[in-house]
């Protein structure tokens, strides 16, 4: 349905194509290939140190950390998570992106997944890398995180099962083990082909291992091919339970502002929205740094964008069903809860909130908005600026003000909080920098069935 | 080398061993014989002083090293030593030794408490206590239930006062000057400076102590200056109630003793007076006037009234049906305006004009006064003037009330002076070089006395200054020798409660520092030898002498005080003149300008208990301010002076000028400010640096507790910390409250939102609770917000003191609050306490989320906390509603300081840094009186346990006990109408419930409101 060539399918409008005219296989092959096998670029230096620099502040934070305690953070009573929580959720809605391109877009047959797919789910593994660090940092005594898993001890004492945390551990290390192994799956034809070019020594020994004897045989291709979708159907249903589990963490407590039957499809959609808005921000520079301008392409941008403007109508659907549902509940505490959002010490969060997620996401009806890479770039940044601040607004705001005025508070973020953050977003950025220099960010194999003449464009179709 | 611990003969039945120690036998005891002979010696080359020894001892330590090492042995060391230092590593915790007795002490059973009778004073006065001591050390104070002035209760003062005993900053040795120095060098320069004034017959010799009511001290004081006849005795305390004194001097002639009988009283009026919660006899007031007003179903529905006219408002305030802020020279107006409506023999109607409401008040409580002649009570402040207080007086007896609740006894100082003058008198011969030898026992005059006296400068002229105080506070600076107090807690002594009633103390433990009582110095200047307690014994034989003595002397040592010693209450005649003279001076005053009110702090009262981390950190009732003092003024004050909370003004009178911060509080009355003394410390220990400032810097001997004050706005602001910020119930029905006429029309008020959701109404299977099921109820109407309940919490929960900054950051960790509304009028707001605790809900939020079930329920009921379990998610505080639990953010508990250890309750865990803990309904004593009952086979009686807040409320407020006991006192205030559950529409099903307020306003006050 994409390329212009062969016969126009039915009433399909014209769209760009999702790979560049004029390409070949050995062409897309030199191309992704050789910003692995070249040298690296003067600026990967400079901006992996500047990543790396970020990871450094992380270690140090989390030193801090285990020293001395949580207290270094500026949680109390009665707002008892913080920053920490609301990274947990910010990374895994981050997350949420790659699985969707990968999984659910390749199941629906849209082949323009294919330029994106591959470092979103980078994206989402690393994201949830991160994400997987703040539960375990934001306990009181981090060395027993293993007490929430179930294991079999001596004092039979297991997990309580009625706990959202101990869903949450289920949902997330599912959520990571199948997205690395997808990714993986999805790695191991490129896998070889750096393998057969590469000329250093060490390299081949690394990427023929990792290829685990990758061949090109026609039965490899049928197993991989088989795993590969049997992967992609695991994954999709976690798209939305992910998440949904996460919201329960909220929507389970008895809390105003938390305990609403609306937050795991709100959530799900906040999360794609971020997601989407992280695959911008990642995809434009790194088109830009390496030339990709033919296989990630304006339609893919254009895409990208309108997935942000349905996510943007969804969550904000729900920020108007919260604020109806509370007016119509007649419930005090509700009202007040949703007043305070508004009206409270922190109402400039709720009007950032809706700035970002609700005004910006709108824009991209504007078609001169939707295909300005700048723009699209800048409003990427905002939406997730957004969507920080949405879960912000859940986690802080809704505990400060709770149903006992005498124990308010407030809370205000430590540099400590702060370190944690960025430090977490210099450990994600060194791992995706070390991703694009040493794996293929698209995928190889996959853009060449997208060339023309290519057997597998009749699927696509 | 030898162990020294006696278990050496075990080895030498090891031939080898016995071979290799018998041929250095010899050679030990060359280098032990010179040992006899010489006294010091330095190591033990020293000892072997011959080259022969020396070798010898040489030999004996350096042997295994000398050996040559082969390599194979050097592995196999090498290998045993990782070995071990691995094993090493595995080894939490090191090892202790736990030795049983070898005499096992009559009635101690290790584990379990033992109980001694005893009583703390604060101004001379004592208050009775028991405290509990676990295998020798005490670690919780109660009150003493068979006492008078106690009825099992105590304040919160005397709950903190264990924490004064361990406190690490107390004085631990004798200095001279900055150096250390031992008690025999101090006898020693006391001696030569007594010998100088032996030759004066002592006139240059001043003693100066706290008030005394202790008969063994006046005594030995007696005894001193029979020795030095030209010495003199001073008396001194902050709070020594010189105006009560000097008043019963001129109304009575003589100086009396004021003690007031609650429990006769049906309208009762305080004249800026915190009767219920502050001064001597302050638990027995609040248990009678709360007894008096409480209302149980189906017996006669009438409650006493309070009015409460004060300058800052006190918890007494708050509990009281009317209230009005009034300036102190506006009180004093106001007194004599209602003396004179009353018809008092002898008063004046002032000239100048009261308030509107003021004046609206004379009338309406003269009214209700001389309704009530006989049963009424007109309770006058310790801080107000004398004039005030002989009209009080007056008053009282006007109204017939001298007798059934206005009771004169003789005074329980065993000589009641006016201190002040004494003290002024005492400055000024130091001044002008007539002293020479000062003995400073137990005050701290540098700090607490009126700035005019310059006492500090004076006492510099003093060539011989002794002092001797639990801290090398202010005072011990400026002396040459300074001597460690001991403790209360650490000494026999005797003293008398408000009532006259003669308590015994007696030691808990050994003094943990090298310690002297007052006594024991008394002693010494008397030149006596003997003990202390021999001389209490001697003392108490010249007052109870004759047979039988021996039987008394042990049955007061059980009871803590001598029964029936309480004072009889004492005919007076008043006289005419000093009303009339009085009454003449209050009409010519007259009130304008903006006054200062100086008042003891609620928490540190004079400064005495400022470096008690305990008192602190307890949010201070009204402004719920800790770990500071502030300029306190009403919200119009504020307006006027374009100031808000944490703003700082300059507060500047006769005696000087101190910067403070401002609180606005809604109730306080206007034109004055109030700052609380007893802040500020210069030495006051680790705690109190920093805390505050010294409001002492503003009074004089004039206007000792304030008057006339110029307060400028200045630069600068200062965080004040409060443990709540709102003080609005949003509408929400959290403390539900109602007047006693709206009580008798709607007995069901308290539940106009209908009823809690049912209890099949749930997710879960709802537990049957078939044995015990705990509960505790609350009577709103009772509380006064005095705190003493925290303090006991902290005390018998070894609760952390996380400090300024950590409360700042909303994470104290007190288990037990009381929180408090404002409702209505901002300048003349009604006020409400409610304490809350964990409600310990039968569907409870937290323990649904907690992953690691670290909080679960008890088939009886409770929610308990497994701290061990706990690994910190904090989700159950977040998903409590009551936001009752307390996280340990860091390690707050101080494990390292030894002392410390000692003060903490045994039977309750130290919760570590990351763990979440909250009230457990003090589980501990729920468990002692299990195993008991177990053990007797029988069910645990109705009040066999309480909580450690019921225990020490003075109000009764608190009630614990078995819901599934029909005849318990907690389920039958569960029955009443007014019971109710804070939340309970969540269906959090809370055992913790609440008996709606009742209030008994005057309809002639309230409707023209």
């Amino acid at each position: 349905m994409s390329a212009p060539t062969g016969s126009t399918p039915r009433f399909v409008p014209q769209r760009p194509p999702v790979i560049a005219a004029g390409h070949t296989s050995a062409s897309v092959t030199d191309k992704i290939s050789s910003v692995v096998l070249g040298g690296t670029p003067r600026w990967l230096f400079g901006a992996f140190g500047i990543a790396f620099t970020g990871f450094m502040v992380f270690l140090f934070a989390v030193t801090c950390l285990f020293a001395k305690g949580v207290g270094i953070w500026g949680i109390n009573i009665p707002v008892g998570w913080g920053f920490a929580i609301i990274c947990f959720v910010w990374w895994i809605g981050i997350g949420h992106a790659g699985t969707l391109i990968s999984a659910i877009l390749l199941l629906l047959r849209q082949s323009w997944r294919t330029s994106i797919n591959r470092f979103a789910e980078a994206m989402t593994l690393f994201a949830v890398a991160q994400a997987g660090l703040y539960p375990i940092l934001h306990l009181g005594r981090p060395w027993l995180f293993y007490w929430l898993l179930p294991l079999p001890n001596t004092m039979t004492l297991w997990p309580n099962f009625r706990s959202p945390l101990i869903w949450d551990v289920f949902a997330v290390s599912t959520y990571m083990t199948v997205s690395l192994m997808f990714w993986y799956v999805g790695l191991i034809p490129d896998l070889a082909t750096l393998r057969d070019r590469t000329k250093n020594p060490i390299g081949r020994t690394i990427y023929g291992m990792m290829a685990m004897g990758w061949r090109g045989d026609s039965r490899h291709w049928h197993n991989y091919e088989t795993s590969y979708y049997l992967l992609a159907a695991l994954a999709t249903p976690l798209v939305v339970s992910v998440h949904t589990v996460v919201s329960f963490d909220f929507s389970v407590g008895v809390i105003p502002g938390w305990h609403t039957t609306i937050f795991p499809p709100y959530f799900v959609a906040g999360a794609i929205l971020s997601g989407f808005a992280m695959v911008a921000n990642l995809a434009i520079p790194l088109r830009h740094a390496f030339g990709l301008h033919d296989f990630i392409t304006e339609r893919h941008l254009e895409n990208m964008a309108k997935i942000m403007i349905v996510t943007g109508l969804i969550v904000t659907y729900g920020y108007a069903m919260e604020l109806f549902t509370a007016w119509y509940s007649a419930n005090q505490y509700e009202q007040y809860a949703f007043l305070n959002r508004i009206h409270g010490p922190y109402r400039f969060t709720w009007y950032g909130l809706i700035f970002c997620n609700t005004v910006c996401s709108q824009l991209f009806w504007f078609k001169r908005i939707r295909n300005s890479v700048k723009a699209l770039f800048v409003l990427s940044l905002v939406i997730n600026v957004g969507m920080w601040l949405e879960r912000f607004i859940i986690v802080v705001v809704s505990l400060s003000r709770d149903f006992l005025p005498s124990s308010w508070g407030m809370y205000f973020p430590t540099k400590f909080d702060w370190m944690t953050f960025i430090g977490t977003l210099g450990f994600f950025m060194s791992l995706m920098f070390l991703f694009i220099r040493f794996l293929p960010m698209i995928s190889i194999f996959e853009m060449r069935t997208l060339l023309p003449g290519s057997k597998t464009k009749q699927e696509a179709a | 080398m030898h162990d020294s611990d006696g278990r050496e003969p075990e080895h030498d039945t090891h031939g080898h061993d016995a071979g290799v120690r018998g041929s250095q036998e010899p050679a030990l005891a060359a280098t032990r014989a010179p040992l006899m002979e010489r006294e010091l010696w330095r190591s033990l080359e020293d000892r072997g002083r011959t080259p022969a020894a020396r070798v010898r001892v040489q030999a004996e330590i350096l042997a295994p090293l000398a050996e040559p090492t082969s390599r194979r042995s050097f592995l196999q060391l090498m290998g045993a030593s990782m070995a071990l230092a691995g094993l090493g590593a595995c080894a939490r915790q090191p090892i202790e030794k736990i030795v049983p007795y070898v005499k096992q002490p009559e009635d101690l059973v290790p584990g379990r408490p033992l109980f001694f009778a005893t009583a703390l004073t604060i101004a001379g006065v004592a208050s009775p206590v028991l405290v509990e001591s676990h295998e020798g050390r005490p670690t919780k104070i109660e009150g003493n239930p068979e006492h008078p002035a106690s009825l099992g209760a105590t304040d919160r003062f005397a709950q903190a006062d264990i924490m004064r005993l361990y406190d690490p900053d107390r004085s631990t040795v004798v200095m001279h000057l900055d150096d250390i120095s031992t008690w025999a060098n101090c006898t020693e320069a006391l001696r030569v400076a007594l010998g100088e004034q032996l030759a004066k017959r002592g006139a240059g010799l001043r003693i100066l102590t706290p008030s005394v009511t202790s008969p063994a001290l006046a005594a030995q004081i007696g005894a001193v200056l029979a020795q030095y006849p030209d010495a003199k005795w001073v008396q001194y305390d902050p709070d020594g109630r010189d105006a009560v004194r000097e008043a019963s001097r001129r109304a009575f002639g003589a100086p009396m003793s004021v003690r007031y009988d609650l429990s006769n009283a049906d309208v009762v009026v305080t004249l800026d007076s915190d009767l219920l919660t502050s001064g001597p006899g302050n638990v027995r007031y609040a248990r009678d006037f709360m007894r008096r007003r409480r209302i149980h179903e189906g017996e006669s529905a009438t409650m006493n009234r309070l009015y409460a006219v004060e300058s800052m408002p006190t918890s007494t305030g708050s509990v009281a049906d009317h209230r009005v802020g009034l300036a102190p020279s506006e009180i004093a107006l106001f007194t004599a305006a209602l003396a004179a409506e009353l018809g008092v023999a002898g008063a004046t109607r002032p000239s100048a004009a009261l308030p509107d409401k003021a004046a609206r008040w004379v009338v309406a409580v003269a009214k209700e006064l001389a309704a009530h002649r006989g049963r009424s009570l007109v309770v006058a402040g310790d801080c107000l003037p004398v004039e005030v207080q002989v009209l009080a007086f007056a008053i009282n007896a006007a109204l017939g009330n001298v007798g059934p609740t206005f009771v004169v006894t003789d005074p329980i100082e065993v000589r009641p002076t006016a201190q002040h003058e004494e003290l002024a008198a005492l400055a000024s011969d130091m001044q002008s070089g007539r002293v020479e030898t000062l003995l400073v026992l137990e005050s701290n005059p540098v700090y607490d006395a009126p700035v005019d006296l310059a006492f500090g400068d004076a006492m510099r002229r003093v060539p011989n200054c002794f002092h001797l105080g639990l801290y090398r506070d202010e005072t011990a600076e400026l002396c040459q020798w300074h001597v460690p107090a001991v403790h209360e807690l650490e000494s026999w002594g005797d003293a008398r409660a408000y009532d006259g009633t003669l308590s015994l103390q007696q030691p808990l433990v050994e003094p943990l520092y090298d310690g002297h009582s007052s006594l024991d110095v008394l002693m010494l200047v008397a030149g006596q030898t003997g003990t202390v307690l021999d001389l209490i014994r001697s003392q108490w034989q010249v007052l109870y002498g004759g047979a039988g003595f021996e039987k008394l002397w042990r049955r007061t040592l059980h009871d803590g005080f001598a029964s029936g010693s309480q004072f009889v209450p004492r005919g007076v005649e008043l006289r005419a003149d000093a009303v009339r003279d009085a009454a003449t001076r209050l009409a010519g005053t007259s009130a304008s300008g903006n006054e200062v009110v100086l008042r003891f702090d609620p928490n540190v009262h004079d400064g005495r208990f400022a470096n008690n981390g305990w008192l602190q950190e307890v949010p201070k009732p009204w402004t719920k301010l800790v770990w500071d003092n502030a300029a306190i003024v009403s919200a119009a004050m504020a307006h006027e002076l374009g100031v808000e909370t944490g703003d700082m003004v300059e507060l500047q009178t006769d005696g000087g000028k101190v910067e403070a911060g401002v609180w606005v509080l809604p109730g306080h009355a206007e034109r004055c400010v109030t700052a609380h003394l007893g802040y500020g410390r210069r030495r006051g220990g680790n705690v109190a640096a920093g805390a505050g400032f010294d409001a002492y810097a503003l009074s004089t001997t004039r206007s000792r507790w304030g008057g006339p004050v110029q307060v400028r706005k200045v630069a600068g602001h200062r965080t004040l910390v409060t443990t709540q910020e709102h003080h609005d119930m949003m509408r929400r029905n959290l403390v539900r409250r109602a007047t006693l006429e709206e009580f008798t029309a709607n007995p069901h008020f308290a539940h106009e939102e209908g009823p809690a959701p049912a209890r099949d109404e749930s997710m879960f299977k709802t537990f049957e609770y078939k044995g015990n099921a705990w509960g505790v109820a609350i009577d709103l109407g009772s509380c006064t917000g005095c705190n003493a309940c925290v303090v006991a919490c902290n005390s018998e929960n070894n609760i952390a003191v996380v400090g300024r900054d950590q409360v700042r950051r909303n994470r104290e960790m007190h288990w037990i609050r009381i929180d408090r509304y404002f409702e209505g009028d901002l300048n003349d707001p009604q006020i409400h306490h409610q304490p809350v605790m964990c409600m310990q809900c039968e569907n409870a939020p937290c323990e649904q989320v907690c992953p690691v079930a670290a909080t679960s329920h008890s088939p009886e009921g409770l929610n308990d906390m497994v701290y061990n379990r706990c690994v910190g998610t904090r989700y159950c505080s977040n998903n409590c509603p009551y936001k009752v639990r307390r996280f340990n953010f860091y390690g707050y508990q101080d494990v390292k300081t030894p002392v410390l250890q000692l003060m903490r309750n045994p039977d309750v865990t130290i919760r570590t840094r990351g763990v979440m803990e909250k009230c457990t309904y003090c589980v501990q004593r729920i468990n002692h009186a299990r195993i008991d009952a177990k053990n007797e086979n029988r069910p645990i009686r109705d009040g066999e346990i309480v909580t450690a807040c019921q225990q020490v409320c003075p109000t009764e407020a608190i009630v614990f006990g078995d819901i599934n006991d029909p005849e318990s006192k907690v389920a039958k205030m569960k029955r009443e109408t007014r019971n109710y559950g804070v939340l309970e529409d969540l269906n959090t099903r809370p055992r913790t419930t609440y008996v709606a307020k009742l209030r008994n306003p005057n309809s002639e006050l309230e409707a023209k409101a």
